[in-house]
């Protein structure tokens, strides 16, 4: 079932949590609201699982308006940050729990519970409570008490963010697999960019209550529309430029930038990802800058370098496969150039 | 937060403990042993002692064959099941406005249930004299209708709920607000209306609390003496309670037939004492687990803030 989120604003007091949100789900798909701490991503999973009513817009689930409709009858699967796994109930209970109250014979419902403790890998411990479960488990359970009423839209908070990270990392591969299987339209909540991107098919990057950008992986991630959205996916080195004619200036180094094609000059950011930068003991007739070796930290399965730029004084974070590493045979104190493959420049929003 | 200060506060004490000389502690011991011995459990043997003094026939004569006596222990086992009905329905409903919303007045209202306690309960059955009695506010209207409260059953019933109203609203507000909101939310999700969420999330979630509550209350409810004396008239055979009744068959020099009932009401002490150890144990625990994976909920909210710190590392131009 597809989910359109139509202008959707919500008010928490005089806080604004939502600010004219529109977000469109196609059925099917495993989508992801990315975004930091207080950015409204939850606020808009509560509101279209129908645990919060949003002041303003409407949300439409496939062609029905659903605004008005309360949780229980939008059959909705909304998994918990914190699990909230009724710890008096066993794992048992705690699945057939969504089938009791919609009155469910006991035959399927036995049948039911047996087919997703199957299928969450927990059959045997449908006698626990959740106590006595780890982590992962309890977080397991709660995604099978979500499935039970087999719902048509899956809702996550946060599924994965009180897991330790390598339970995290087999959580998401197998919630990629789950969603293979199930094709149940998804939505999930996190601010951790690494579990959006390979977990999702869509992400919608948000911040302060608005979308600030929505598509693929790929596309977030390589065309970034503004200064927040390349800040907030992955490490990047930010520097201070200015823009002017289609041209920017940064250091002795002019970069094209058609976006910003005005006269006047304009101060910009100039933003570089750490492993889209080379690094090389000579000129080499391209545009570059000298630079220091300050640290090298060649665990890993990348080389993490730390420059220090010659004239601007700058720290350069540098990342390079251990091969190419151990070919320049970099120490610390080393003079090296430096030369960007990519670069994005975004104008200053103050500066207009 | 609290385990920690627990931590902290043991070895503390062992220290202490250590540096305090032989003479002091065996002083202490000794002083607390004879003021419990001399102050609670002789008085408590003596009316036992004296109850049956006069032989198992006549403790059983005083108890069932008068029939004011009878009356009396009627009375209370009608009263104190209707006090503490109310005081649950009450609790509960009080406990969960408290702890599930925030409204304007919500912390005067905390305080207030906690008044019943500090109000003298001779001043409290006074109170309810000054408006449901012959010359009080509703009085005369009441008389109209024929309508009997002071000096009857349901002044009693008012009087009693009104002493005990803290008991359970007293335990559950802490409990709820330990417990928090979070099953009670993934039940409405799950489709569960509010009954079925309040049946089988929330009661199961606060019973040894609750539990805990009425028996409190309860004992309170059969021991009242001051608020019943005055709203009461204490007409025997009528509106007489047994604590009523103790203190009239003391008053008449009937000395067995008054420790008999004071016998009941002790023993009755004794069994509410046993049980309140048992529950409090259990809804101590269930408190505690409530807090802890609330606890574990927030440090891990601490521990997600700090990853996405270190996650957005970042060159400030």
């Amino acid at each position: 079932m597809s989910i359109t989120v139509k202008n959707v604003s919500k008010h928490f007091g005089s806080y604004r949590a939502l600010d004219n949100v529109s977000v469109e789900i196609p059925s099917g798909s495993l989508l992801a609201l990315l975004g930091p701490s207080g950015s409204g991503k939850t606020t808009l999973l509560r509101i279209i699982a129908g645990l919060e009513e949003p002041d303003e817009g409407a949300i439409h689930y496939q062609d029905e308006d659903a605004t008005r409709r309360s949780a229980r009858d939008r059959n909705v699967g909304f998994v918990f940050q914190h699990y909230a796994l009724f710890r008096h109930m066993t794992v048992f209970e705690n699945i057939a729990f969504g089938l009791r109250v919609r009155r469910w014979s006991r035959a399927k419902v036995n049948e039911r519970v047996a087919e997703l403790l199957n299928l969450i890998q927990l059959g045997g411990l449908e006698k626990r409570h959740p106590s006595q479960l780890s982590g992962g488990q309890r977080q397991r359970v709660a995604l099978a008490r979500a499935l039970a009423p087999q719902p048509k839209v899956l809702l996550l908070d946060e599924p994965f963010g009180a897991l330790d990270a390598k339970v995290r990392q087999e959580l998401r591969h197998w919630l990629r697999r789950l969603h293979g299987d199930l094709h149940v339209t998804s939505i999930f909540v996190t601010h951790d960019q690494d579990e959006a991107f390979e977990v999702a098919d869509k992400v919608v990057v948000m911040q302060a209550g608005r979308v600030e950008q929505a598509g693929g992986p790929m596309e977030v991630f390589e065309h970034p529309a503004n200064a927040f959205v390349m800040r907030f996916l992955g490490n990047v080195n930010a520097f201070k430029a200015r823009v002017q004619r289609g041209r920017a200036f940064w250091a002795n180094m002019e970069l094209e930038c058609p976006d910003y094609p005005q006269d006047h000059d304009r101060p910009a950011t100039v933003f570089i990802r750490p492993h889209e930068l080379e690094i090389s003991h000579s000129r080499n007739g391209v545009p570059s800058l000298e630079a220091r070796v300050v640290h090298i930290s060649p665990a890993g399965s990348v080389a993490k370098v730390q420059l220090l730029t010659t004239n601007l004084g700058d720290v350069l974070n540098v990342d390079l496969s251990p091969s190419t590493c151990s070919d320049l045979d970099l120490k610390t104190g080393d003079k090296v150039y430096v030369f960007p493959r990519k670069v994005r420049v975004f104008a200053s929003d103050n500066g207009i | 937060m609290k385990p920690e200060s627990i931590r902290l506060a043991a070895p503390a004490r062992l220290q202490r403990r250590s540096e305090d000389p032989w003479f002091v502690k065996w002083t202490l011991i000794l002083l607390a042993v004879t003021v419990m011995g001399l102050l609670v459990i002789v008085p408590v043997a003596n009316v036992f002692y004296h109850a049956l003094a006069g032989g198992l026939g006549t403790y059983w004569r005083s108890l069932v064959l008068d029939s004011d006596t009878r009356h009396s222990i009627l009375l209370t086992l009608t009263v104190a099941p209707i006090a503490v009905a109310a005081n649950v329905i009450f609790g509960v409903a009080a406990a969960w406005a408290i702890a599930r919303f925030r409204f304007p007045g919500r912390t005067i209202l905390t305080t207030l249930i906690d008044l019943p306690f500090s109000v003298s309960p001779v001043v409290v059955g006074l109170m309810f004299i000054l408006i449901f009695g012959l010359q009080g506010t509703l009085g005369p209207w009441l008389r109209e209708h024929g309508i009997k409260i002071v000096f009857a059953l349901p002044g009693l019933i008012l009087v009693t709920c009104f002493v005990t109203l803290p008991f359970v609203a007293r335990e559950l507000i802490p409990l709820m607000e330990a417990v928090g909101a979070d099953e009670e939310i993934a039940a409405l999700s799950l489709g569960a209306n509010g009954w079925q969420m309040f049946w089988r999330i929330t009661l199961p979630n606060i019973k040894w609390g609750m539990l805990y509550g009425v028996i409190l209350c309860n004992a309170r409810a059969m021991g009242e003496f001051g608020a019943v004396y005055v709203i009461s008239g204490h007409i025997a055979g009528q509106t007489d309670t047994m604590p009523l009744r103790v203190e009239k068959l003391f008053q008449e020099y009937n000395l067995p037939g008054s420790f008999a009932v004071a016998s009941v009401l002790t023993l009755l002490a004794l069994v509410t004492l046993v049980v309140k150890l048992f529950l409090e144990r259990q809804s101590r625990r269930q408190r505690e687990e409530a807090t802890e994976s609330t606890d574990l909920a927030e440090t891990s909210n601490r521990i997600d803030s700090t990853t996405y710190c270190q996650t957005t590392l970042e060159k400030q131009p």
